[in-house]
């Protein structure tokens, strides 16, 4: 049998680390465009009581 | 808590349950392939990332579809997540498989059929984003986008039929390889078990990933309203 755990390692590496990235990715995206929105929010708000 | 929060959350508790069990197959139940030793164990999940990958392009098509015949914007949302997500699960896919290629066919990467026209797929998908991001009026992106996802989609039947009609050294699992393949093996019944549990694990980390996605987009669109209301 043939030795091939590294890249048997490395597979699995790739597989769970960039659904992890993607993960990251999302709940950044979130955060950003919460944070936007509530910038928004608040400047319509302003506008309104002047 | 909202129904649809309560049902987002049963469905991320599943999604991780499942996949962590799949893991567990394979790596605990799952017999280790005679000939290729550990790195056979890469199969499992590199086809579940890839029908995941190939089920978000037909989901995608679907959403274009639709938005085409009643213009709802949440349409349009549904397909572009489900874009992003398909280019994501068929990255992980050419990767992996190229890493699991290395020692069987000896180099990471080869112009075969079906790694040919996987890489095009993923090429049409990248060129749908880059289109997207140059249209700033959203029902003009929208329906340019629906018209490129259904497109876009003929590179799907033909990158899953290209190992069966094509002459390729790349196996074909479920059905007769081309006999120049290399790294064809016999599914055992624990291996096959492991890779139907593994489909359906990533199918449904695939769900919940398309809602919260979804999410995201339907809040990118709020944000972009405002902003052009100003």
């Amino acid at each position: 049998m043939a030795e091939t755990t590294n890249y048997m390692l490395a597979g699995y590496a790739v597989i769970f680390g960039v659904m992890a990235l993607y993960l990251v990715s999302l709940a950044d995206r979130w955060r950003r465009l919460r944070r936007d929105e509530q910038m928004l929010e608040g400047e319509e708000k302003e506008e309104v009581q002047r | 808590m909202g129904n649809s929060v309560k049902l987002a959350t049963i469905l991320d508790i599943g999604a991780g349950a499942l996949l962590a069990a799949a893991t567990g197959l394979v790596f605990l139940y799952a017999p280790v392939e005679q000939v290729m030793g550990m790195v056979q164990k890469v199969f499992y999940f590199h086809v579940a990332t890839a029908w995941v990958g190939l089920l978000s392009f037909i989901v995608a098509a679907v959403a274009g579809v639709i938005y085409l015949l009643g213009h709802k914007p949440d349409w349009d949302v549904v397909e572009m997540a489900s874009v992003e997500l398909g280019m994501v699960f068929l990255l992980i896919a050419i990767v992996s498989g190229s890493i699991w290629a290395k020692p069987i066919w000896n180099t990471w990467w080869t112009w075969d059929p079906r790694l040919t026209t996987v890489t095009v797929t993923e090429l049409i998908y990248a060129a749908y984003l880059m289109l997207r991001s140059g249209i700033e009026e959203p029902e003009r992106r929208a329906r340019f986008g629906a018209v490129y996802a259904i497109i876009g989609f003929i590179s799907v039947p033909l990158t899953f039929l290209s190992i069966r009609i094509f002459r390729t050294i790349h196996p074909v699992v479920v059905g007769n390889s081309d006999p120049s393949a290399l790294g064809a093996f016999d599914v055992s019944p624990k291996m096959l078990q492991t890779f139907l549990f593994g489909l359906l694990a990533f199918t449904v980390v695939y769900a919940a990933l398309l809602w919260h996605r979804i999410r995201l987009g339907k809040l990118a669109e709020k944000v972009e309203r405002m902003r052009m209301e100003r």
